[in-house]
Parts: structure tokens; sequence; C-alpha cells
């Protein structure tokens, strides 16, 4: 019976980490757009949302700790772990590129992770329940400020329609990895406590496909959808937004404030 | 030091937030409480936005009020349920916050039509007309927008609803 409870521990750890390391990685990613947006008000609202997301990381990071004990803090996660540890999908570690770019990885992530949250307030994990009910406000903020730029580019300018079909065409083979259930997800300990990916996959696509129609978007066939982020696979980015997020750390190991 | 229950509340009341300093922990819904143990104090705290940088600080705020009033073993715990709202934000609140420039939230979050992108009508919070426009979602800070007044000019911020 103790080998279960700890088995379960172990998967819940696991999975609590993969839902941080996504919230995680792209608010440092739109974290580097701090001051360089493209126009004051954008800059703004960018680096709220990477604020918001840094802080739902840190709640999960808070939570993962106390999972896994052993005077571990939440900064261990961030600070402390390499490459192939990290269980973020491969969509939030992929650059900035144009600010059609942005938005349509911005917009990707939002579809799925408003959806997520919604399913989460159910989870029979009263702490994972907790945070979504929390964060599901502020990912509402999110879907709503990227849906309309998605539309207001798309339908805009011959310009701004190419940017955005361009960033379309390039990332739409990424959107699916957050439907694919990892072995994290499938595990039968966490029945009831993980989202079921699956579920809420009609949802996320049907709010991105609307919006894509609204914004005149084609939306393109995927024959290969990319994954592994999950796994800890990561695509060649990956190590250098650990190599600036963990420079601090790594020059002056458990330095303090 | 002996506990007493009631000056530990009025020293807790007291407490303003480091961003909008006209309002209290009280005004703004975000003070739970507080829990004795002996002479320990765990004072409950439900956070407004996760990432808010301004939770660190208000955490340092009632420590060193307490401490001020004699009391020094004290914890702030961060609570997760009561999910905050801009609901618990008091009529007194509401009232400090458009003194200060900052229109209060318009609505209550139980009225959805915020999510759908249906755009309300936030009176300025300087000159009371109506004739204003929202400039952007995401303001000065997490719980704010950006709007501008067309009529008496002014661009000032608005306390989302949340």
């Amino acid at each position: 019976m103790g080998e279960i409870i700890s088995l379960k521990r172990e998967s819940l750890l696991k999975y609590v980490l993969q839902l941080a390391d996504n919230a995680l990685i792209l608010g440092q990613r739109l974290a580097e757009l701090c001051g360089h947006g493209p126009i004051l008000e954008q800059d703004i609202a960018i680096t709220n949302i990477s604020l918001d997301l840094i802080g739902e990381a840190r709640i999960l990071y808070q939570y993962a700790a106390e999972i896994e004990g052993n005077g571990k803090t939440e900064d261990d996660y961030p600070y402390k772990r390499d490459v192939r540890d990290w269980q973020n999908i491969l969509l939030v570690e992929l650059p900035n590129g144009h600010f059609g770019y942005t938005i349509m990885r911005q917009f990707m992530f939002d579809c799925y992770h408003y959806y997520h949250l919604k399913a989460m307030t159910n989870s029979g994990d009263e702490r994972l329940a907790q945070i979504a009910a929390k964060t599901i406000k502020e990912a509402t903020y999110h879907l709503k400020y990227s849906s309309e730029w998605v539309i207001r580019l798309g339908d805009g300018t011959q310009e701004s329609h190419d940017k955005m079909q361009e960033a379309l065409n390039d990332r739409i083979r990424f959107f699916d990895e957050a439907f694919i259930p990892s072995k994290i997800e499938n595990d039968k300990s966490l029945n009831g406590v993980a989202v079921d990916c699956t579920k809420i996959k009609a949802s996320a696509w049907a709010k991105f496909t609307e919006v894509c129609q609204t914004a005149n978007l084609e939306i393109p066939e995927v024959k290969f959808p990319q994954k592994g982020g999950k796994d800890g696979v990561h695509t060649e980015h990956f190590g250098f937004i650990l190599a600036e997020l963990q420079f601090v750390q790594k020059s002056y190991p458990d330095s303090n404030w | 030091m002996v506990v007493d229950k009631l000056h530990i509340e009025n020293v807790l009341k007291s407490v303003t937030d480091p961003e909008i300093p006209v309002l209290t922990i009280q005004d703004l819904g975000i003070y739970q409480g507080f829990e004795t143990e002996g002479e320990k104090i765990t004072v409950l705290i439900t956070p407004t936005y996760t990432g808010c940088p301004a939770m660190d600080m208000i955490s340092v705020n009632v420590k060193s009020a307490m401490e001020e009033a004699g009391y020094n073993d004290v914890e702030v715990k961060l609570i997760l349920s009561p999910v905050w709202t801009t609901d618990m934000i008091s009529e007194d609140g509401h009232r400090k916050l458009k003194e200060y420039g900052i229109a209060p939230p318009v609505e209550k979050t139980s009225d959805k039509s915020y999510l759908s992108g249906e755009e309300k009508i936030v009176p300025c919070p300087q000159c009371e007309s109506k004739n204003t426009q929202l400039v952007s979602q995401f303001g000065s800070t997490a719980c704010k927008a950006l709007y501008k007044c067309i009529d008496c000019l002014e661009p000032f911020d608005y306390f989302k609803c949340y």
C-alpha cells in the first residue's frame, strides 16, 4: 500500500511539473519582449501575460515542492534541472519571431490553456482544482487578447494577413501536442486528477477554427504533428532558453538576495 | 506578549496595499483573518493575481506592522480558497479607488459579459463622463486595464473585473 501511495505521489509530482513548465517557459519567452514590444501598450500587455504565467508556474512549483518534500523549494525546479527533465510542450519554447508569430503561438496556447484549466477546476486533487479556479480568470483575458489580435491582423491589411498566415502555416504542426497524452497524463494513478487532454481537444479546436475563420486565415492540414516536449525531447531552441534562465544560478550556485 | 485578538485585528486591517496605498488589505478583500496557536499568529491572505509582485511586499508589510505592534511570531500564509475576486473589494474600497483616480470595477463577476467581449461603460473617475474608451485590456499592473476619457482627454486606470 505504501508503495502505491508513493508511486502516486511521484506521478502527481511529474504531472504538476509538466503544467508548471508550460507556464514558465511561455512566461520566459514573453518576458524577452519586455521593453521590445511593437508599441508601448502591447509591450505592457505581453509582459502582463508573462507575469500571470510566471505566477501560475510559481504556485505549481510550490505545490511540487510540497509533494516532493525533502527541503525542495519552488526555485529548485526552474533553476536546477537540465533540458531532458523539462516536460513543456514544444509550442511554448518556439522563438518569438515577428509579432504575428508571437500572437499565433499565444493564441494556440490560450486555446489549449483555457479549456485545460476549465477541465482542471473539476480535478479530484483539491489543490489543482483551486489553482485552476484561480488561474482561469487570467487565462480568460489572455484568450480574449490573443483572439482579438489574430482577427485584427488576419483580417487587416494584405501584409498583416500574409504574416499571420505565415505564422499559422509554420506553427500549426505544434498545436496538437497539447492534446496528445503523455505517459504521465495516462497514468492510472492520476485518474480523475489529471485532465484528459483528448477530451478538451474538440472545444479548443472549435474556438481555434472559429477565430481563424473570422480572421480570414486558412488552417493548413497537418500530416505530422510535432511532439516530444512532454517526454523531455525538446527543440534546438530550448537549451538557449535555459542558458539565459539559469545563468545566475550556474554562475553563482545557491546565491541569494 | 499576550495575544489580544481585537488589537491584532485592528493592526492587520490597517495594512495598506503597496501599489494602491489608499486601500487597506481589508478594503481590497484579500485579508482573510488570522489564526493563533499560543503566541504564534498566522495571517491568511488570498492573493489577487497569481503573479502580482505586490503580494510579497504585502507579506513583508503585514509582518512589520505586527512587529511594531509587538507581535514577533507572525507568519503570512497565502491561501487559494476562497479565490479572490473583485467582488470582494468593499464599498469603501470602491469609493477610495475612485477618489484616487482609478475607476472601480463596474460589474460583478457573476455577470459574465466581461468575458464575451461586450464592452461595459466605465465612467471617467475625473469628470464622471461616460464617453470613455478602452485603450488596452492590460495596464500598469496586472489588475488594471487602460482607458481614456474622450471628454476630459485624461487617460485613466480601470480596476478590471476578476
